[in-house]
This record gives C-alpha cells, sequence and structure tokens, in this order.
C-alpha cells in the first residue's frame, strides 16, 4: 500500500506542483492518475522511488516512509516504466531488460536467463535479446520497458504514460497486454495518463488531478461516472455529453444504444 | 617551389636520419613531449569537464576560463614561463597544457551534456548510483564528442610543440629554430613539413578511434538521429538567402 498524507511540492521557482495531497494507492491493483499537464500527476509519482521529494507530507509504503529510505535502494526495489521507454540505446535488449538484477549484484547468466522469460511474459519473440533498442518498433520497445520493469520482480510497477508515444493500434494492443499481465501478477500499478478512456480502461482506482495538483476525485471508473464530484469531473470525463452519454432508442423491435450524436454505440444485449 | 623541393630533399637525405639530433630522434621527442602534455591536460581536464556536464553546474565559470585560456597567446606565455622557470622543458609543457585545456574541458562536457536527458532520467529511477550513471551511460554514449575533443586538443598539441625548441633542445622545432638561425631554409622547411606530416598522421588516428568509440546501439540509427542534425536548417542549401535582394 502506497500513502500520501498532506503532500505538497513546491519547485524553487515558486510553481506549486502538487498541492495537499492524500490518497491511498491499494494494493496489488491498478491506480491511475489521470489530469492534463501540469496537474502534478508525474510528480506525484516521481514522489513514489524518491525523484522528487515533497516539500511538505509524507509518502509511505507499507508504513514506511519513503524519506528515511536510501534512494538508490529503493528505486532498485520498484519498477519503473516510462514514455519512450527511456532504454539504454547502448545496450542489447538483454542487458536491458537485465540492468537492475545486475546493478543489485546478481549473476549474469542468472540475470540473462530471467531477462529472457520475461521477454516471453511481455509478448516479445526471443530472437529480440541480441537487437538494439533502435532496431525495435515503438511497441516492442515499450515492451522492453515494462520487462526491464517487471525484471527485479517488485511489488510497486511506477507507469509514467508508458504508452504515450505509440500509435493508436499499438497502444491499445499494449493496454490489453498490460490488463492480462496484472491479471497474472497482480502489481501495485501506479499509471499515468492524460488519456480518460485509459484511465478507465486500466484503473481499479481512477484519480482525477486538476490543474494546481489537487485532486478532483478518486474512485473507480463506474462511481466516477455515475457521480461525478464536480463540474470539472464531468467535463473532463465526458459525462454529459459525446460517446459518454448514450441512450436508448428502438430500431425493428431492438433496442439500439446511440451516444450523444445519434450514432449508434452497440445493441442492448438483454 | 624550389624551397619545398629543397626542403623534401633535405628530408630525403640520409645523413639526417642518423646521428645526435637525427629525424627519427626528433620525432621521438616531438611525440614524448606532446604526450606528456595530453596525458597531464587530460588528467585535469577530463574529470573537470565530466563533472560538469553530468551536473549541468559551473558550466559558465568553465566556459569563461576556458575562453579565457584559449586567448592566451603560447608564445607569449611560454617566454613569461621560461623567464621564471628558466630553460628546459617546464615552460613548454605548462604552456601547452594551458593551450590543451579548453577543447578538451569542451569536449567532455558537450559529451556528456549530448546524451538524452530522458535516458539518464531513465537510468536514475532505475536505481543507478550518479557515478554508475557517468560510467554506465553517459560516458559510453558521449565518447565520441569525448574523444573529439582530445583529438582536437591533440592536433594543437603536436602543432605548437615545435616552440618548445625555442627554450630547450627537444622535438622537430629545433629544425626550424635551427634552420632560421642559420638561414638553412630547406632544414626549415623540412622541419615544417615534418611537423605538418606528424600532425595529419596522429590526426588520422584519432579520426580512426572515434569512428570505433561509436556504440553498437547508436550506429545503427545514428542518420535518422534528430539530434546529430544541424539545430537550424543551412540557408544556403539549394536556396540562396534573399536578404537586402528582394525579389
Amino acid at each position: 500500500m502506497i500513502e500520501f498524507r498532506g503532500v505538497t511540492k513546491q519547485f524553487p521557482d515558486g510553481t506549486v506542483a502538487v498541492a495537499g495531497v492524500d490518497i491511498v494507492v491499494p494494493p496489488r491493483k491498478t491506480t491511475v492518475f489521470v489530469g492534463s499537464s501540469g496537474s502534478g500527476k508525474t510528480t506525484l509519482l516521481r514522489m513514489i522511488n524518491r525523484m522528487v521529494d515533497p516539500t511538505a507530507g509524507q509518502v509511505l509504503i507499507d508504513g514506511t516512509d519513503v524519506a528515511t529510505l536510501e534512494p538508490v535502494g529503493l528505486r532498485r526495489g520498484i519498477g519503473y516504466v516510462m514514455q519512450n521507454s527511456g532504454l539504454l540505446p547502448h545496450r542489447k535488449v538483454i542487458d536491458n531488460v537485465a540492468t537492475v538484477p545486475l546493478l543489485r549484484g546478481e549473476k549474469k547468466a542468472v540475470a540473462h536467463a530471467r531477462a529472457l522469460e520475461l521477454l516471453d511474459t511481455v509478448g516479445l519473440d526471443r530472437s529480440l535479446a541480441d537487437k538494439y533498442p533502435s532496431q525495435l518498433s515503438g511497441g516492442q520497445q515499450q515492451r522492453v520497458g515494462v520487462a526491464r520493469g517487471l525484471a527485479v520482480d517488485p511489488n510497486i510497477l511506477l507507469m509514467d504514460e508508458p504508452f504515450g508515444a505509440v500509435d493508436p493500434i499499438v497502444r491499445a494492443e499494449l493496454q490489453q497486454e498490460l490488463l492480462r499481465l496484472q491479471g497474472e501478477l497482480g502489481k501495485t500499478v501506479v499509471f499515468v495518463t492524460h488519456d480518460i478512456d485509459e484511465a478507465f480502461l486500466l484503473g481499479d482506482q481512477v484519480v482525477i488531478m486538476q490543474h494546481g495538483g489537487q485532486i478532483s476525485q478518486a474512485a473507480s471508473p463506474a462511481e466516477i461516472l455515475a457521480n461525478p464530484a464536480d463540474d470539472f469531473v464531468a467535463d473532463f470525463v465526458g459525462a454529459n455529453r459525446g460517446k459518454r452519454a448514450l441512450h436508448l432508442t428502438e430500431v425493428d423491435g431492438r433496442r439500439i444504444v446511440v451516444d450523444d450524436d445519434g450514432r449508434p454505440a452497440g445493441v442492448l444485449a438483454s | 617551389m624550389n624551397l619545398l623541393l629543397d626542403g623534401i630533399a633535405w628530408i630525403l637525405d640520409p645523413a639526417n636520419w642518423t646521428g645526435v639530433g637525427s629525424i627519427p630522434e626528433r620525432i621521438a621527442q616531438h611525440l614524448a613531449i606532446s604526450a606528456t602534455v595530453l596525458v597531464i591536460s587530460a588528467l585535469i581536464a577530463l574529470p573537470i569537464g565530466t563533472l560538469v556536464g553530468h551536473t549541468g553546474r559551473g558550466k559558465e565559470l568553465v566556459v569563461t576560463v576556458s575562453g579565457g585560456l584559449r586567448a592566451l597567446p603560447t608564445l607569449g606565455l611560454l617566454t613569461l614561463l621560461a623567464l621564471w622557470l628558466g630553460i628546459g622543458l617546464q615552460a613548454p609543457i605548462i604552456a601547452l597544457v594551458v593551450l590543451a585545456l579548453p577543447p578538451l574541458l569542451a569536449g567532455a562536457y558537450s559529451g556528456l551534456e549530448s546524451v538524452d536527458r530522458r535516458t539518464v532520467d531513465a537510468a536514475r529511477a532505475m536505481g543507478m548510483r550518479e557515478g554508475q550513471i557517468i560510467g554506465k551511460v553517459e560516458v559510453p554514449l558521449g565518447m565520441p564528442i569525448i574523444v573529439g575533443g582530445i583529438r582536437s586538443a591533440t592536433l594543437q598539441i603536436i602543432a605548437t610543440a615545435t616552440l618548445a625548441a625555442y627554450i630547450a633542445d627537444d622535438g622537430l622545432g629545433r629544425f626550424i629554430f635551427a634552420g632560421l638561425k642559420t638561414r638553412d631554409y630547406a632544414e626549415m622547411l623540412g622541419g615544417s613539413i615534418l611537423v605538418i606530416l606528424l600532425a595529419l598522421a596522429i590526426d588520422g588516428l584519432f579520426a580512426i578511434i572515434q569512428r570505433l568509440v561509436v556504440p553498437a546501439g547508436v550506429r545503427a540509427t545514428r542518420t535518422r538521429e534528430l539530434r546529430s542534425r544541424p539545430p537550424r536548417p543551412r540557408a544556403v542549401v539549394g536556396r540562396p538567402i534573399t536578404e537586402g535582394n528582394p525579389e
């Protein structure tokens, strides 16, 4: 369990990225922080592995304040997946995946064997192990990034807009893959995105952030849709319009679901 | 043209290839001075440049200081140091180190600076220590530029090491100064040609090294990589500058 207690981050230039955030990230679930740029969602994520230290408040992992932990050791125990994969361009795929285990002093043979298994886990062919990141497609690179994040079998997996830079088809594929993986592995996933559809798809808990680093609402996707906390949330999730404002019409005796523009979205199963 | 032929004839004269102060001996001295200077200046400049490139701090100071060092006339500095330290190799070595520091510093910090910040951020987020980030990520990826700095420094050292002969009996500069004194222009020109050839040969060697240190995974997409393109399109390519020349 990760807990934010009254967490504030003010940068030296005076910008307040996060303002008094209290939130609990439940274990073995996916929590998605969603908001537009400048809402502090990435800053919150980076506080978990001390890439950013809060100026006030505490971040606790299983009851331990991370400020009391040594950053390097803490980071080696937490999986981190970032946008554009962040792979080391001068290292082969297998060495990229094995980076953290090797840093922790594991034997090379063991780390490499595990890295190959991880390639299977994320749905990559083992023949890619000896390629360099630049020789892979964007989607493949991102899968390698996920494999690297899982390399030390961490309890916590931080994902900072991991699918932001790939095309929509590959993104949909990677999202399904993450759902499958999460079903198998049951990690505590903290996921950051600006895409509300992605948040609703992946999140058990969705945390909607607004500009200035405050939480507007934290709940399950269904609760947010059923009961948006305020106009900002309703507007952000588009509850009252477009493809989420669905209603029924009857065509030839069957009930068809249409969206706000009258475009058919599906058939109501009875 | 005759003078040039005289110079070449002087180089090819077998008498100049044996005995005390022969061409091979002078070349060896010249290389020894250059290597000494390179090692000393690299030991000073590479750690500082690496630290500046890694932290991004102190860059202004380094740019200012190395700009100042660059502006120092080496011959003037050498004369001053010689008056202070006397005849011998100390003065030229110090003067040459001062000459070599700016390109080495610039190579080191721009080499590290050239590494994509996102890559560095990812390395840190994975749990690399700062030293590991430098050693395993920034230095390997910045190596071609770092070696570029060493290459440029070496070229300047070899060319300028002729000045060592100004106050010491050392290096290929001896031929130039001796020729000047005795009005033996063949010897003077021969010495100059030897310096040029030596500089070109060593520079060629570094050009090869510079290619070899490009990391494998980076070489694969070097031409496609955005950062290796010039930041602004060159105006003259295919399109003449029309400023002050309205159509």
